[in-house]
């Protein structure tokens, strides 16, 4: 059994305009200590799908369906209380902008005390030494003395590598990084992400990495989940995926990376786009929801909407007219 | 030689804090040109100074020292009366399209606001250069009426490179211009400014901290660190080859979109963080996170000079005509 089941999960939103479908279906698996990337350009559903399973969406407006099983104990009908005692110890969340996921009048060492207190029962004493410890974990020089400090004292990496001890502090197993080395500088994000590969490897943590950065996950995750207008278009091992991607969305989005580009005769340098706009989403549509942008559409994909079909081990593709695995790998070069 | 579009001169912009006698040193000493149709890609990491220097060429801020000439012509000092005549030549593309353009506009009176602004056409003249201007950057005719919050963020960072280019300037700073938006929607719109810049021939400062957008886009490179310029040079010599420790790092840093490619490098994580602008480190301002910093270094400041190649000037002490570091361990 996985760590994590996710099937057939909806989630929408009800809005004046209606309904809308952030996620229209999708299901996947999480391994033990596995870093697993759900990735996609904005709106495509990653964030939603993942923030489903601690439920950290908003009540009142939020439909969602479907199944997430953690352990084989499953979520979606969890009571509200039930769920809080799981956020934060089974599962937690490290967000993107670390400044505003801080609170700015605490000490960092008693924000990252304050999960210890609540879900181990730590003493004051001992939830503070055991907060030292985290932020050396997570590579914080001068933990002793850190640990005073506010939030506003710290750089954005560290306040980052203090949100991750927060996130970890007990002993996740499903750690979910929305975006964590976005708002960060590239010299940094490679020291944020060295932690999160560290923290897998000691402590056995799976993580589920959101991230629109392919880039990112070339360096860290073992699988990928591509996602497209609230659906999975495409799932594999990392490597496999960047060197045979079979759904045109994933091979056109390695395409438009500027490292892809192409020199034409006349010596301008050019990048492959995909023309046209993600659909809108309220409305489901019974074909493929990327046939208007797809160079290779034909006829049945405005008729039928592709399932995902396996294409070697652990590789599915949702396409009609999939690319060959000989198509050459667009990846990286130019 | 012809006179540069853009001249900059040991720009310096200290921005004082109130009630602490002290400053934080934005730019410290910064000078670099651009050339006819040239695009200089200006790049760094957060405070480095980038977006001030871009700023202080639009006179958005005014500089504490050095100066700043367009084709030749000294405007740090200009009144502001004396230079809204020069503002016809130089634009700006800003990066966040939402906070960009003027909500109750539609996309046609944000494009004819330069045009009637600087009184160059008016009626029918007007609505002509907007619509050759719109479709110039691949926007239809059925956009004119729209206002910003009907479109998408490519879409309007179109409408913001219309409302620069229609006066046709000599010199667009454009920073970040693409970092808010999605990869296929980026590859699109630097595809666009790629060749608008070829067919318009304006020069361009081109801010970024995305080192695959200036491998694309520009002809040269400046990187910065602390305020100042580390190394500049042709674009694909330093690609090629780095020379300055933090190029060096910042290259090794970003990742490359291939796993296999990826796992195998060695990466150069720098030690340390930052140091506060407020007090920058003595002699090179890089020595705290240098990994092969010597005595000299903390001491002595660098130039930026090119001893081993003229067209690519490198501030750093452990350059020279025989030796480059390396902190990356390729050999």
């Amino acid at each position: 059994m996985s760590l994590l089941e996710i099937t057939g999960l909806k989630v929408g939103f009800d809005t004046e305009d209606g309904e809308v479908q952030a996620v229209r279906d999708i299901s996947l698996t999480l391994e033990r200590g596995e870093i697993l990337a759900l990735c996609g350009e904005s709106g495509c559903g990653k964030s939603v799908t993942a923030m489903s399973i601690p439920r950290l969406l908003p009540p009142d407006t939020t439909r969602l369906s479907g199944s997430i099983r953690l352990d084989g104990r499953e979520l979606t009908e969890l009571p509200e209380r039930e769920l809080r005692a799981i956020r934060g110890k089974d599962v937690s969340v490290v967000f993107q902008e670390p400044m505003t996921s801080l609170n700015p009048s605490f000490t960092v060492g008693f924000q990252i005390a304050e999960v210890l207190r609540r879900h181990e029962n730590l003493s004051r004493s001992a939830a503070r030494t055991r907060a030292i410890e985290l932020l050396e974990l997570v590579g914080i020089p001068a933990p002793a003395r850190r640990v005073k400090e506010y939030p506003h004292q710290l750089s954005g990496g560290m306040r980052q590598r203090v949100m991750i001890a927060i996130a970890v502090a007990c002993s996740p197993r499903v750690l979910i990084a929305d975006e964590p080395t976005t708002a960060l500088d590239v010299t940094i994000q490679a020291g944020v992400l060295d932690v999160f590969r560290d923290l897998r490897d000691r402590l056995g943590t799976a993580i589920i990495l959101i991230t629109h950065d392919l880039g990112v996950v070339a360096d860290i995750a073992d699988r990928a989940v591509v996602m497209y207008a609230g659906r999975a278009v495409e799932e594999a091992p990392v490597t496999e995926l960047y060197a045979r991607p079979r759904h045109p969305y994933t091979a056109g989005l390695m395409r438009a990376l500027p490292s892809a580009a192409v020199t034409l005769e006349d010596g301008r340098r050019r990048l492959s786009e995909i023309p046209g706009l993600v659909p809108p989403p309220y409305a489901d549509p019974e074909e493929c929801a990327f046939h208007p942008r797809c160079p290779r559409a034909q006829d049945d994909c405005t008729t039928r909407r592709p399932a995902l079909d396996t294409y070697g081990t652990g590789h599915l593709a949702a396409c009609f007219h999939p690319l060959s695995a000989a198509a050459p790998a667009t990846g990286g070069g130019s | 030689m012809t006179t540069p579009v853009l001249e900059v001169k040991d720009l310096v912009k200290h921005y004082h804090v109130r009630g602490r006698g002290q400053a934080v040193r934005a730019v410290d000493g910064v000078s670099l040109s651009i050339g006819q149709g040239e695009v200089l890609g200006l790049v760094g990491e957060s405070g480095s100074g980038k977006s001030t220097i871009g700023k202080c060429v639009l006179r958005l801020t005014e500089p504490t020292a050095g100066s700043v000439h367009l084709s030749g012509r000294d405007i740090t000092h200009l009144s502001r009366r004396a230079l809204r005549p020069l503002r016809r030549d130089v634009h700006m593309v800003f990066q966040d399209p939402y906070s960009s353009l003027n909500p109750r506009f539609t996309v046609g009176q944000i494009v004819a606001e330069p045009l009637r602004r600087h009184g160059v056409a008016r009626g029918a003249q007007v609505d002509e250069r907007v619509r050759e201007m719109l479709e110039r950057v691949g926007l239809g005719a059925e956009m004119r009426g729209r206002r910003p919050h009907e479109l998408s963020g490519g879409q309007r960072q179109r409408v913001g490179l219309a409302r620069a280019l229609v006066l046709e300037p000599k010199l667009v700073v454009a920073d970040e211009p693409v970092s808010a938006l999605d990869v296929s929607v980026q590859a699109s719109v630097l595809n666009l400014v790629a060749d608008l810049q070829r067919d318009m021939g304006f020069s361009c400062l081109f801010i970024t901290h995305d080192l695959s957008v200036v491998e694309f886009l520009a002809d040269r490179i400046a990187v910065m660190y602390l305020g100042q310029i580390v190394e500049t040079g042709p674009t694909k010599k330093i690609f090629a080859e780095p020379q300055h420790p933090y190029t060096q790092a910042l290259l090794s840093a970003a990742p490359e979109p291939d796993p296999a490619r990826q796992r195998e490098r060695r990466r150069v994580v720098l030690a340390g963080e930052v140091p506060s602008p407020l007090d920058p480190p003595s002699g090179c301002r890089f020595h705290t996170r240098c990994p092969v910093a010597v005595d000299t270094c903390r001491t002595e400041e660098p130039a930026l000079i090119g001893v081993r190649d003229e067209e690519r000037p490198v501030a750093c002490h452990l350059v020279t005509a025989t030796e480059v570091p390396d902190i990356t361990g390729r050999d």
